[in-house]
């Protein structure tokens, strides 16, 4: 009985462990083959066969991409974006958030079921575009920034977290006769590293891979994120752009618009992969103090 | 006596007030970190709620909100008879349901699974592999996908080579494969990612429990339907009714991304038609309607799914 059970269990276990093998390498190698693709000569890779490794290895797709003055624009907007609307947030979401949660505040009450109300209901796509349209906001760099700054369920999770933090703290800091603002920045922030982190993973990701508000919001060129750059390069199919973009000698380059597509993926996703393994440990967290409140 | 008494009330009336404003003026640090975030929802979320209102007009931008004129159901009306009404409805609720049938499974099992490997490393390095799709881009997924379901693609080669295919075939094009392309390619994208709250879960269940079952000499798949699955029912619940209540968002960006005009009569979801209507071709009160028409039906989908649940199952959101 026994010998039978632990038989069943290795079968079991070859099973599953090779299962997982098999997950990891469907979910690794769509990104493994477009880092191989982009370090291919661009010509070579359109005869096709290349899997695993590049045939003809090469950086001149990335020699291109930089010295388009439109991508590495594109680019520095995505990080100037994701940067100061990120920072942003977190200050000003986890601010709001404190103050809401202060049971001596007055108009506490309505001020949560205001934005209660936020998480049930919305205004759909074309009143937001006609308010940012009429706010001016419509092409300046303040789109991204100015309506990205509060999220009324990251302000849930902020106050999960502010609750467990210990009240006689506050109370020493009021006596020693610090105000609250001060008390949030000195006391509360500091000691509220993993939520702002949580917050901090989610928010970033969602302005770095943001392309929409670049397509509706967004004419001038100059200020379009590298994703709603990318978008309109991948969505035309057929069209060369990029190549119209880069300077003379490409054909003896052997660069082709799919491999420069390839070498933009990589450049475009390659920060946040690098950054997401370190803060694991916070977002696994954030999304169980998210999960509770529902 | 009554002389007393009266302007006794008086004064604690006006002292109420005082108090109001004593107690005002000493939270003053307070109410200014409070208040501009609710000036922030006031604007970004209010006024845009607002601005509902010209669904049920004809709007004219040089009128504004208030001004343009109202015609009732007119826009509703028209959206109903709107030849394309019944493929977006189609086609919203069909991407959504089977993401649903195939997507809301998986990470379950997926958890489940991972659960049950030995090795505390590689159970890691899964988990880690496994959330990274979700930190990659719809436009980036959306350029792989297209290079590879091109009809010289990746996908279409290997077809070919093992003989399913015998002509390749531009699966974009084609709108009987898109359905396919996005139910797939979203359980890609969000398979581990969704697992996280399972996982956790899981590692919430009181190891007393299967101690308890293994001197009773229950076997490892006994273990895994006795106790594991019934200790995250909960979880399952509540995340099933938020899974039902989106049933009326389809992933804008991934469909946003993936579609094009051949493959518009399968793609054509209720986000894109408001997208469609309202940006591209300035309609704006008939894109606000169907918009709200959508938020109506999710609302009660919600509604309805919260409370089968509660019922089945004693767990709901509110």
């Amino acid at each position: 009985m026994k010998i039978k059970s632990s038989f069943g269990d290795k079968i079991f276990d070859i099973f599953n462990i090779t299962l997982m093998l098999i997950i990891c390498f469907l979910t690794l190698y769509p990104i493994w083959y477009i880092i191989v693709y982009s370090f291919n000569e661009g010509k070579d890779a359109m005869l096709g066969g290349i899997y695993f490794w590049p045939r003809k290895f090469t950086l001149d797709n990335y020699k291109t991409v930089f010295s388009n003055s439109d991508i590495t624009t594109a680019f520095m907007v995505t990080v100037a974006r994701t940067v100061i609307t990120t920072t942003l947030h977190v200050f000003f979401t986890a601010m709001v958030a404190y103050a809401f949660l202060r049971k001596e505040l007055l108009g506490r009450k309505i001020y949560m079921a205001m934005g209660t109300i936020t998480l049930f209901f919305g205004g759909g796509l074309i009143p937001y575009f006609l308010l940012i349209k009429s706010l001016g906001l419509y092409n300046t760099f303040w789109v991204y920034v100015i309506p990205g700054m509060f999220n009324f369920y990251n302000l849930i999770i902020f106050q999960a977290f502010f609750r467990e933090l210990p009240i006689e703290l506050e109370e020493s800091a009021k006596i020693d006769g610090a105000n609250d603002f001060i008390i949030f920045t000195r006391i509360i922030l500091p000691l509220s590293t993993p939520v702002l982190a949580t917050i901090a993973l989610f928010v970033g990701v969602y302005n770095w891979n943001d392309y929409f508000m670049g397509v509706i919001f967004i004419n001038n060129p100059k200020l379009q994120p590298i994703q709603t750059f990318l978008y309109k390069v991948i969505a035309q199919v057929t069209s060369n752009q990029m190549l119209a973009y880069a300077p003379g000698g490409i054909a003896t380059r052997n660069v082709t618009s799919q491999s420069l597509k390839m070498a933009t993926m990589v450049i475009t996703t390659l920060p946040i992969v690098c950054v997401y393994p370190f803060l694991q440990k916070y977002f696994v967290k954030g999304l169980l103090i998210g999960a509770i409140k529902g | 006596m009554e002389s007393v008494i009266s302007p006794n009330m008086q004064h604690s009336r006006q002292s109420g007030f005082k108090r109001f404003l004593h107690k005002l003026n000493e939270q003053k640090y307070l109410q200014a970190m409070a208040i501009p975030g609710v000036i922030w929802m006031i604007i970004f979320n209010y006024i845009p709620m607002y601005g509902i209102i010209i669904a049920f007009k004809e709007y004219d931008i040089t009128l504004g909100f208030n001004k343009s004129p109202w015609v009732g159901l007119a826009n509703f009306k028209e959206f109903f008879a709107d030849e394309r009404f019944w493929l977006i409805i189609k086609n919203t609720v069909g991407i959504s349901f089977f993401k649903l049938l195939v997507g809301f499974p998986l990470p379950i099992l997926f958890a489940v699974l991972l659960n049950e490997l030995v090795s505390v490393r590689f159970k890691r390095t899964v988990q880690t592999i496994s959330y990274l799709p979700h930190f990659i881009s719809w436009v980036v997924l959306g350029g792989i996908l297209m290079n590879w379901l091109s009809e010289t693609g990746l996908i279409n080669i290997i077809l070919t080579k093992i003989g399913i295919l015998k002509q390749p075939i531009a699966f974009l094009a084609e709108p009987k494969y898109f359905w396919g392309i996005t139910v797939v390619s979203e359980v890609w994208k969000e398979l581990g990612w969704n697992a996280i709250i399972y996982l956790a879960a899981i590692a919430g269940i009181d190891p007393e429990l299967y101690e308890a079952a293994t001197v009773d000499g229950a076997g490892r798949f006994t273990k895994m339907f006795k106790i594991t699955i019934p200790c995250i029912s909960g979880t399952i619940a509540i995340m099933f009714i938020l899974a039902v209540s989106g049933l009326m968002n389809s992933n804008f960006d991934q469909i946003f991304v993936l579609r094009n005009p051949l493959n518009a009569d399968a793609s054509d979801v209720i986000d894109i038609y408001v997208y469609r209507m309202g940006i591209e071709a300035f309609r704006f009160s008939y894109a606000t309607a169907i918009g709200l028409f959508k938020s109506i039906i999710a609302l009660m989908l919600l509604l309805t799914a919260n409370g089968v649940t509660k019922k089945l199952t004693g767990k709901s959101l509110f």
